[in-house]
């Protein structure tokens, strides 16, 4: 599968030294990686784990014994307790929210597990139920006055913070004493507290436990994905039916039962409750979950980011503590580094799509072969002809976008619109219409199967079915994903042109795993090769990747006798056939070569040839161009789109050519009124049928030589039983 | 129910009077000592260093933001005024030191907030926590600042015209002054516009981003100010007042006053007003001997009433609410 990335070069051809090395330059070097890598959501990484790195790497060795393995054990039970608290902290920033009460829950929920252990002499387990009944019940307060009442974030929990403090100050002077004398004693308590199980303090285990419940939650669950759509966009959220409110309620009730969970921890470390626990605790934890990458506002972040955040922040607390800086040195890094991954979090989220437009087109070199010309009256088989500007228009002004045209046994007229539709228009004069489906993307290729059922390339979404009632099914909308490509290559990103063989499996082409279907011009001007040709199988449901790396695969059209399938490679100005059986099953080979239009769609004929649209015209100054991809990359970035150099849109045609792949005859609109791009055309009773993507009818013309009577729901299954 | 009109008469800040008013007169009758004219001054004594700090809070929040590196700023600008008059500069190159520092930390604010586009709360908790840090471990030496001796602000604590501590001088004055200039003067109408809809005054032409430099530099100046303030009366600077419950308190007054905190509302007259009522609960409480820890858990719950009735009569307008306006 898939073909040697290298540059072809027609006979007799010679390329300067300075086009070799433009060539090599744009061709092996893949900086098409970077704009990939910064789509990616987990891009945002990056800064956190360099500074994650550093941070480890500098005061790993400026305090000796730091990678020690018992005093790695001891020093990172601090560091589970305080992970915790900033997970929470992060899921209510998650859902566009802020927490400063943490270090009050915290504080309190220690308190609390300490009075029930030391005080009434309770189990351990009751201790635990009491901490975390303490952050629940905060939590559920802060939730109600934010949630419900709706109360600004920040002050509420700033004034939580304040009342939390002071009434853990009033216990802890009051029961303080009571609790240092109480002999009250627990191995479960000393274990949890001191305890280690194969190396790891239980603080960490228990936050590595809620670290990846979390992950799982926020990235897999129903209620991960309303916080995350709560802090997107809480506006959107509320309409498309989300309980807004409860939602996020329910994330200070998390952010509570966290703290309490790491008061717990902290309780049976620490065996009492002095007046420092949790002090600051709340700067802390927000430096470290933005420090992390998680935005201030909500909707992006993740769980392990805040545990980046929470070993930055920690390590760098704690290892200026151990070498000795004086009062203020923590809090003076600790507001840099929170203004800091402010700022560039900010500015980040403002700008990464103005430097992903910059970096993200990467054009490739690429040279046409020599082709015959298409002037009329040259002599050329591709000559072009008046043909096709005189035809009957169907549906002018009403359609928008029919890229292709299908008729069915009853004659009826089916096309694709870009408002999602698939427009019927009746036999026989095709003047009355209706909406025969309703897809939701742009439906591109159609293909009737054995059953009637209309099968459809759907712009950007996938391969659906169409019954003859007008019910719309998705088929597929995912194939393999490949291991060694950044973007999400199994997603149908382009999904184009279908045809069905014999035995009922889908072949159809995705024509670019680089950009989206309506960005198809860009993917022209960067010319890449990483359109696909891929199968559906309807016995499995199964989508596979047969064929890979050409330029944008386009049309496809199964072969008369069912052994092998055409398709188009768009910007190569090629065509290929696959076979399905004989010595050559499951190889491509190329049919024709160095076209002067750019191919699309391919269907059959009824002398057993086939016919071609073209949806443009090779120039001489694009072909120019594709050898110089770093003028075309100085063009996307310093120019607006709309003064780019685009391939020639205004004229195209329609070729019809046999198995062997020979140049019968071409039809073409010189006066550009009628059909100026043309991207599919029918055969049926005599008649083409000619459509555009970007035009507003249907063309219908008589053909002179052909057979009145043939159809394509004949040709393909056979006479109507 | 919009705004403040369907209250009618009673709008916050007549309740907060009325509540003030109310407290008072039982205070006078039930109080031993209350009504000495002495304690009556020491009510306003107590609470002008925190209605001072409360006008530039004031201030701020009308335009729509807050300031949280107040307290720090108070705290440490005045100490390291005091360790530099101790290491023997002069009184004017230190106070210039002094001044020109406040003015580069309420520029850096200033510039987080409208240039680098920085949540106001963010910008303010991190230059707070830095100007904290920065002054406590490479400016001083220790937690407190004395006043060296025969200094100005030694005798300007036993400056008592009328047997007025010269502070309530100070806060009136700052009262009237910024009145006049929220009231009068062009850039003082800006803050309101600013507060009330910042897209639509940048959109008319207001200069939003420097008119929010000038906000955070008044703050950083009035807290310039109560930092002096405080150390002449306490004849030194303890820089814990950043660790304690003043910010709070400051907010707190702010807030019950009545002006609220989404911006564009109120005036001098409830930081006036706010000041009075804390500062009569609080000698009120320490007259009938609640120790501290349970005033800070009172005043803190006041506050969170007080936020509740904000929200409640000045409802968070969702159209001109920012994404991530927390």
């Amino acid at each position: 599968m898939g073909r040697p990335f290298f540059i072809l070069l027609p006979h007799g051809t010679r390329m300067t030294l300075r086009e070799r090395l433009q060539a090599w330059r744009y061709n092996y070097i893949p900086d098409h990686v970077i704009g990939e890598i910064l789509s990616k959501r987990w891009a945002d990484n990056a800064i956190p784990f360099l500074a994650l790195v550093t941070v480890i790497a500098v005061f790993g060795t400026a305090i000796p014994g730091f990678f020690n393995p018992f005093s790695l054990l001891e020093s990172t039970r601090q560091l589970g307790e305080f992970a915790i608290v900033v997970m929470g902290l992060t899921v209510v920033m998650l859902a566009g929210g802020i927490d400063l009460s943490v270090g009050s829950m915290f504080a309190l929920s220690a308190f609390s597990s300490v009075a029930a252990f030391f005080i009434f002499h309770q189990p351990v387990g009751v201790a635990f139920l009491a901490a975390l009944a303490t952050g629940g019940l905060f939590g559920a307060v802060n939730g109600y006055l934010i949630g419900y009442m709706r109360l600004r974030a920040f002050l509420t929990t700033l004034v939580t913070l304040v009342i939390g403090r002071a009434i853990y100050d009033i216990l802890v002077v009051n029961y303080g004493s009571v609790i240092q004398t109480s002999t009250a004693s627990s191995d479960l308590w000393d274990f949890i507290g001191d305890g280690d199980i194969h190396g790891i303090s239980v603080p960490v285990a228990t936050a590595m436990v809620i670290a990846i419940i979390f992950h799982i939650a926020l990235t897999r669950s129903r209620p991960g994905w309303h916080i995350l759509a709560v802090g997107g966009s809480r506006r959107s959220a509320h309409n498309s039916g989300i309980r807004v409110r409860r939602t996020v309620f329910m994330s200070y009730v998390v952010s509570g039962l966290c703290a309490g969970l790491a008061g717990f921890l902290i309780a049976c470390r620490l065996s009492g409750a002095g007046p420092g626990t949790g002090l600051n605790q709340e700067i802390l934890a927000i430096t470290a979950a933005v420090v992390g990458g998680n935005s201030l506002g909500g909707g992006r972040g993740s769980i392990a980011k805040a545990i980046m955040g929470a070993i930055i922040v920690l390590v760098m607390n704690n290892g200026l503590i151990r070498l000795g800086y004086g009062t203020g040195t923590n809090q003076m890094v600790l507001g840099i580094m929170l203004a800091a991954a402010v700022i560039l979090d900010i500015r980040w989220l403002k700008n990464r799509h103005k430097v992903l437009n910059e970096v993200y087109v990467t054009p490739v070199y690429h040279r046409l072969g020599e082709t015959l010309s298409a002037e009329p009256d040259s002599g050329s088989p591709y000559a072009l002809n008046n043909r096709i500007a005189n035809t009957e228009y169907i549906g002018l002004g009403e359609l928008e976008g029919p890229e292709d045209v299908v008729l069915d046994r009853d004659d009826n007229l089916y096309c694709g619109t870009r408002h999602g539709e698939i427009v019927r228009f009746f036999a026989p004069d095709y003047k009355r219409s209706e909406v025969f489906a309703h897809t939701g993307g742009f439906p591109l290729g159609l293909a009737i199967d054995a059953d009637g059922n209309i099968i459809s390339c759907i712009g950007a979404m996938g391969l659906y079915s169409i019954s003859p009632k007008g019910e719309v099914k998705q088929l597929s909308a995912e194939t393999d994903r490949s291991y060694t490509s950044i973007v999400d290559d199994a997603r149908l990103r382009d999904p184009n042109d279908l045809d069905i063989a014999p035995d009922g499996k889908i072949y159809f082409t995705d024509s670019t795993t680089r950009y989206d279907a309506h960005d198809w011009v860009i993917d022209s001007i960067e010319n890449r090769a990483t359109g696909r040709l891929l199968v559906y199988d309807p016995a499995t449901g199964k989508t596979r990747t047969l064929l890979e790396n050409y330029r944008y695969t386009n049309g496809v059209c199964m072969a008369h006798d069912g052994k092998s399938v055409f398709f188009a490679e768009s910007w190569a100005c090629r065509v290929h056939r696959y076979w399905l059986e004989g010595p050559k099953a499951g190889t491509a080979e190329c049919v024709i070569t160095d076209m002067p239009g750019y191919p699309d769609n391919i269907n059959r004929a009824s002398d057993g040839s086939y016919w071609m649209a073209w949806l443009g015209m090779r120039t001489p100054s694009f072909d120019l161009a594709l050898r110089n991809p770093g003028f075309r990359k100085r063009m996307t970035r310093r120019l607006p789109q709309d003064e780019w150099l685009f391939p020639n849109i205004n004229t195209g045609g329609v070729v019809k050519f046999n198995e062997r792949g020979e140049i019968i005859e071409t039809l073409g609109d010189m006066t550009g009124l009628s059909h100026p791009m043309v991207t599919s055309m029918r055969e049926h009773k005599g008649y083409l049928y000619v459509g555009g993507i970007l035009n507003n009818r249907i063309g219908r013309l008589k053909l002179d030589t052909s057979d009145n009577s043939w159809t394509g729901p004949n040709s393909y299954w056979g006479e109507k039983p | 129910m919009a705004g403040g009109s369907s209250h009618g008469f009673w709008s916050q800040e007549r309740i907060v009077l009325a509540l003030a008013v109310a407290l008072f007169a039982v205070a006078a009758i039930f109080l031993p000592g209350f009504r000495d004219i002495g304690n009556l001054i020491s009510i306003v004594h107590s609470v002008s260093v925190l209605g001072l700090l409360a006008v530039g809070m004031a201030i701020v929040i009308i335009g729509r933001g807050i300031d949280l590196s107040a307290v720090a700023i108070m705290a440490m600008s005045a100490a390291w005024y005091l360790q530099l008059l101790n290491d023997g500069w002069s009184e004017w190159q230190a106070l210039g030191a002094a001044g020109a520092g406040v003015l580069v930390i309420g520029l850096v604010n200033g510039f987080l907030v409208a240039y680098a586009e920085v949540p106001a709360i963010f910008a303010t908790l991190a230059t707070g926590s830095f100007v904290f840090g920065f002054v406590r471990s490479r400016l001083i030496t220790q937690d407190a600042v004395p006043v060296p001796p025969g200094n100005w602000l030694e005798q300007l604590g036993g400056f008592q015209p009328l047997g007025i501590p010269p502070e309530v001088f100070i806060f009136g004055g700052a009262c009237f002054v910024a009145y006049l200039f929220l009231r009068f003067t062009k850039w003082g109408r800006y803050v309101y516009y600013m507060g009330d809809n910042l897209l639509a005054a940048r959109n008319m032409g207001i200069p939003v981003r420097p008119m929010n430099l000038l906000r955070y530099v008044i703050s950083a100046f009035i807290a310039l100010a109560a930092g002096l303030l405080t150390a002449s009366s306490l004849h030194s600077m303890n820089t814990r007042i950043v660790n304690s419950t003043l910010l709070y308190d400051i907010i707190l007054v702010v807030v019950i006053g009545g002006i609220g905190l989404s911006g564009g509302k109120g005036g001098m007259r409830n930081v006036i007003v706010g000041a009075v009522l804390i500062g009569i609960m609080q000698n009120a409480m320490t007259i009938i001997d609640i120790p501290n820890l349970y005033q800070n858990l009172i005043k803190a719950t006041i506050l969170l009433i007080a936020i509740v009735i904000d929200s409640l009569v000045n409802p968070r307008d969702e159209q001109t609410a920012q994404q991530g306006d927390i």
